[in-house]
């Protein structure tokens, strides 16, 4: 049997589809092999037409770029059929169920979308003359407005691109608070639980960051973060619902210790989507916190971004908002962009323009669509698809905490043990199975994480489907033990258009970018 | 509500499995005082045929790009997309993606993040890109904090007079709660030579980086060279930002000219305007900075057949593994964006970029010959690309008011991003892209030579 760097037989026998013979071409039926463009196109080729410029006087100041700049091009053609192709190896929410703790992968309208490209909303400039984007300044008002009442705070900064970046724009203001009042605070507050941006940002804002361990229950030690308190502590950076998919019970008197303490609560609204509707943050008594767009209100992942997290703020924090941000003037809508009098406190400028306009437009039809009735349905049907998958699961798979959950469950891998195989590997034969796998070896506070979110996209089917095949998995993973037979995990995926990829290999000689070969690897 | 599969006999079904009696008691953990009982002040749910006309009715009130003569720029600019790019990227395998975490099913977004980071890496002339980050400013920024970690102890980044004005702001939010010591220079719309000095004359044994953007914010191209030269005698780092990258299908690269650290707004191949976002940074660096540089990398490897496969790599760089130790808090890229810039790019290919770029700069010939014909106009460029800046007579902002009514979108005053800054209060800022035809700047430059006829213009 052939056997690959890592020491795994690169054919497994069991649970692979033999391929009955190879293709002259390749290829396997709809699953294609896809060069780079680099190894298909060239630089004389374009799917563009362009009339040519001519001889003119040019004015570039001597500084004309001569040599080849090492970028092929493809006719329109080969170019759509390239990123089509491209695109059959990709899994998303589309394609199937897609169970990833904390990123709520949920249905992207495609209505979103539609608005998102009407030309009087996508073919603005962001310094137009303010008199003519008055449509775009009531968007941006209105999704002010939705934010602030579903989440009972009184101000909200729309700009920060993504969650990590609001959370910057949270902990910068409450610097800036604490600054202004001449409060040298250096202690930001964490819990072990935390999304690892959370500890990121604090450090970004020169802030030194001190753990909170969790209860047994997976949530925060009340006694433990009171003693942690005292007057070098700026805040508590702290999710709700935590990472293990617990509402934080004690978080009223978490607020209260906190600002008893002089300090600030910045709450990372990763998970807002278990409770939009039903409880109002601001009723929490949290002082800052970022709403990923790209989560509850349903801005397409892409991939990996773009994203957006505006963050809502409490008074106390509200003078020290970004700029810009819509006002209402007696000529209609504008843009306060600039610092205005030595009194304007705001920490300064996040971003070039205004942010995430495209998003803005795509989350706020989404709010028009659900409305407040829909947004609270869709909380709920998103806990009760997590608590039904948690029940139904947890006979076979080892439930982190007891429930109620709120929209995702945690498992870790004790129901793995002695069994020889790893969260990874359970993961990986997931997507034999046809799904993406959950969210794994996150949070930190349980071995092994699985940190599955399934939702209210998915219908009861899908969900009873979801469960058969987990509980198979399950029940294979303990026979696999007895018999010493592993490989359905082990070297899954069998059934993906790539078996499982070396990573150490890529980390320990990155290759970055395509480079010709070399006369002799050409050879090859 | 037509995004929610369940009707209520499968609600009932499913809280019976669970045991429980109703969904409140899936949320007796809210602390009671926090239940909201009574609805929100916001409207019910609506139909797509609703939402539809609402939106249409925002982006009524909005005048679009194409129905004006626009000449609007500084760091966002209007060119042609061609239709295959908006369809790509609206597919649902791309669209709807998470991040390429699990790369046996995520080799699409793998590959093109790989084909992606070769292009920008060859475009911006460096050895190596990330996969993308939020935009051109946050990169800028992101750029001045590796330069920092990279010559130790440094802690000056000298700014450019020419850098785009929003990009500075970014930087001194950024740096304002660390040690670093910004220092910006005085924007000279009409002295690019003088910029340029200022910046070699302000190297020091303290500074860490210099930044320069080329074309700059005033449409001004610069020679690094000398800069690069002045920087690394110090063992200083350059960064130069580049805002419209068209410009690379006919000036030099920064990297070529000796530049560090490269980063630029993406948006202009692939991204539409979108009010400002989103939009894509460019970040790109010498290959002995890798594991300095901020965001994500798409890498290549072999799977367990020994076939080409591509992870995201050197994530030891990055917060969810090293949380508080990270290089940077960012997480997210713009990986749809990035898309966008890729399929494009793949469309023009070296050709159609150098076409497309001289179009542009023809264009650009073509606009300052005719506003170099108008009397009280002085337009302030001997070096350019498609963006040039004019002294006016009086002040800039009044004239564009005055020509938006006339359907004429007539740059960007400097006042609008320097507006405590009188000696710019009389600078305007035009660009140029092949969407803007002869017949638009014609018409520009009668509605300019109306304007600055009207009696009592220039005390305004």
């Amino acid at each position: 049997m052939p056997m690959n760097r890592t020491g795994r037989p690169s054919h497994s026998g069991e649970g692979t589809l033999p391929a009955p013979f190879e293709s002259f071409s390749g290829h396997r039926g709809l699953r294609h092999e896809e060069p780079l463009i680099f190894e298909i196109g060239d630089a004389r080729h374009s799917g563009v037409d362009i009339e040519d410029a001519g001889d003119f006087q040019t004015a570039l100041g001597g500084l004309e770029r001569n040599g080849s700049i090492g970028l092929p091009g493809l006719s329109e053609p080969q170019t759509v059929r390239h990123f089509t192709r491209l695109s059959q190896k990709n899994y998303g929410i589309d394609s199937g169920f897609f169970p990833l703790g904390s990123c709520t992968m949920k249905h992207n309208p495609r209505l979103n979308e539609k608005v998102a490209r009407l030309p009087g909303l996508a073919d603005i400039h962001p310094l137009q003359p303010q008199s003519t984007v008055q449509g775009a300044l009531a968007v941006m008002r209105d999704l002010s407005h939705w934010l602030m009442t579903l989440t009972g705070m009184p101000a909200v900064a729309l700009n920060p691109k993504a969650g990590a970046h609001g959370e910057l724009c949270g902990i910068m203001a409450i610097r800036a608070a604490l600054e202004a009042r001449g409060d040298a605070r250096k202690i930001i507050l964490v819990p072990e639980s935390a999304h690892g941006t959370n500890p990121a940002t604090a450090v970004f804002c020169g802030y030194q960051v001190k753990a909170i361990p969790a209860g047994p229950d997976g949530r925060v030690d009340l006694e433990a973060l009171k003693k942690a308190l005292g007057p070098d502590v700026a805040g508590i950076m702290l999710t709700n619902p935590n990472t293990c998919g617990l509402f934080e019970r004690d978080i009223i008197k978490i607020a209260e210790a906190v600002h008893e303490a002089g300090g600030f609560f910045y709450c990372d609204g990763a998970n807002f989507n278990a409770i939009v509707g039903r409880v109002r943050p601001g009723d929490l008594g949290i002082d800052a916190m970022h709403i990923n767009l790209h989560k509850t209100f349903s801005t397409p992942h892409g991939g990996g971004g773009p994203g957006s997290g505006p963050v809502v703020f409490s008074e106390a924090l509200a003078p020290y908002a970004p700029l810009p941000y819509v006002v209402e003037t007696d000529d209609g809508l504008a843009l306060h962009e600039h610092h205005q009098g030595a009194d304007d406190q705001s920490f300064g400028r996040l971003v070039a323009f205004h942010g995430q306009m495209g998003m803005y437009v795509r989350a706020l039809a989404y709010m028009l669509s659900h409305g407040h009735d829909g947004l609270r349905q869709l909380a709920e049907d998103a806990v009760l698809n997590a608590n039904y998958l948690l029940a139904e699961l947890s006979t076979h798979i080892t439930a982190s905490f007891t429930g109620p959950c709120m929209h995702e469950a945690l498992f870790d891998d004790r129901f793995l043990k002695d069994t020889g195989i790893s969260t990874l590997d359970f993961a990986k034969a997931m997507i034999d199975e046809g799904y993406h796998p959950m969210t794994m070896y996150f949070p930190l506070v349980v071995h092994g994480a699985m940190l599955i979110e399934p939702t209210e996209s998915e219908s009861k089917a899908t969900l009873d489907e979801f469960i058969a095949s987990m509980r198979g998995l399950a029940a294979a993973a303990k026979e696999a033990a007895e018999t010493g037979k592993t490989e359905r995990f082990t070297a899954a995926p069998h059934f993906a258009p790539l078996r499982r990829l070396d990573e150490t290999l890529a980390a320990r000689q990155p290759l970055l970018k395509w480079t010709a070969p070399t006369p002799s690897q050409a050879a090859e | 509500m037509r995004y929610l599969p369940h009707n209520d006999r499968d609600r009932q079904a499913m809280l019976k499995a669970i045991g429980v009696a109703s969904i409140d008691d899936l949320f007796a953990d809210v602390p009671k005082a926090a239940r909201l009982s009574s609805p929100l002040d916001l409207p019910s749910h609506k139909s797509e045929l609703e939402v539809d006309r609402l939106f249409r009715d925002y982006a009524r009130r909005n005048i679009p790009a194409a129905e004006h003569a626009f000449f609007v720029g500084c760091g966002a600019y209007r060119h042609h997309i061609p239709a295959s790019v908006d369809y790509i990227i609206q597919r649902g395998e791309f669209l709807t993606a998470y991040t390429p975490y699990q790369p046996e099913i995520a080799q699409g977004t793998l590959q093109y993040l790989f084909e992606f980071q070769t292009q920008i890496a060859n475009l911006l002339g460096c050895d190596v890109a990330n996969a993308s980050l939020y935009d051109g400013s946050t990169a800028c920024g992101e750029a001045i904090l590796m330069a920092r970690r990279i010559t130790r102890g440094r802690k000056k980044a000298i700014l450019a007079g020419g850098l785009h004005a929003h990009y500075g702001d970014v930087v001194e939010t950024i740096t304002q709660y660390g040690d670093e010591q910004v220092i910006r220079l005085q924007p000279l719309a009409d002295d690019p030579a003088r910029d340029l000095q200022n910046l070699i004359d302000s190297i020091d044994e303290e500074t860490a980086c210099v930044v320069v953007q080329t074309p700059d914010l005033f449409g001004h191209l610069h020679d690094l060279g000398p800069l690069a030269e002045a920087a690394h005698a110090k063992g200083a780092l350059l960064v130069a930002v580049v805002t419209e990258v068209v410009s690379l299908g006919a000036v030099k690269s920064p990297g070529e000219m000796g530049a560090d650290i490269v980063v630029a707004e993406g948006q202009s191949i692939g991204n539409g305007l979108n009010f400002g976002g989103p939009y894509l940074g460019l970040f790109a660096t010498r290959e002995k900075y890798v594991r300095q540089m901020p965001g994500r990398l798409a890498g290549q490897t072999r799977d367990a057949d020994g076939k080409r496969g591509f992870v995201l790599t050197l994530s030891t760089r990055e917060q969810h593994i090293r949380r508080e130790k990270a290089t940077s808090n960012i997480c997210t890229n713009s990986g749809l964006c990035a898309l966008a810039f890729t399929v494009h790019m793949t469309l023009l290919g070296e050709k159609g970029l150098r076409q497309l770029a001289m179009i542009n700069h023809k264009k650009a010939t073509q606009l300052r010959a005719a506003l170099a014909g108008i009397d009280g106009v002085e337009v302030l460029n001997q070096s350019y690309f498609n963006e040039l800046c004019v002294r006016l007579p009086g002040r800039a902002d009044a004239l564009v008011e005055a020509l938006a009514g006339q359907k004429i979108l007539a740059g960007v005053p400097a006042s609008r991003l320097y507006p405590q800054r009188p000696e710019l209060a009389n600078i305007l800022i035009l660009a140029i892209t092949e969407t803007v035809s002869e017949a638009d700047i014609a018409l520009l430059a009668g509605a300019l030579r109306d304007y600055l006829a009207t009696p009592g213009i220039k005390e305004r």
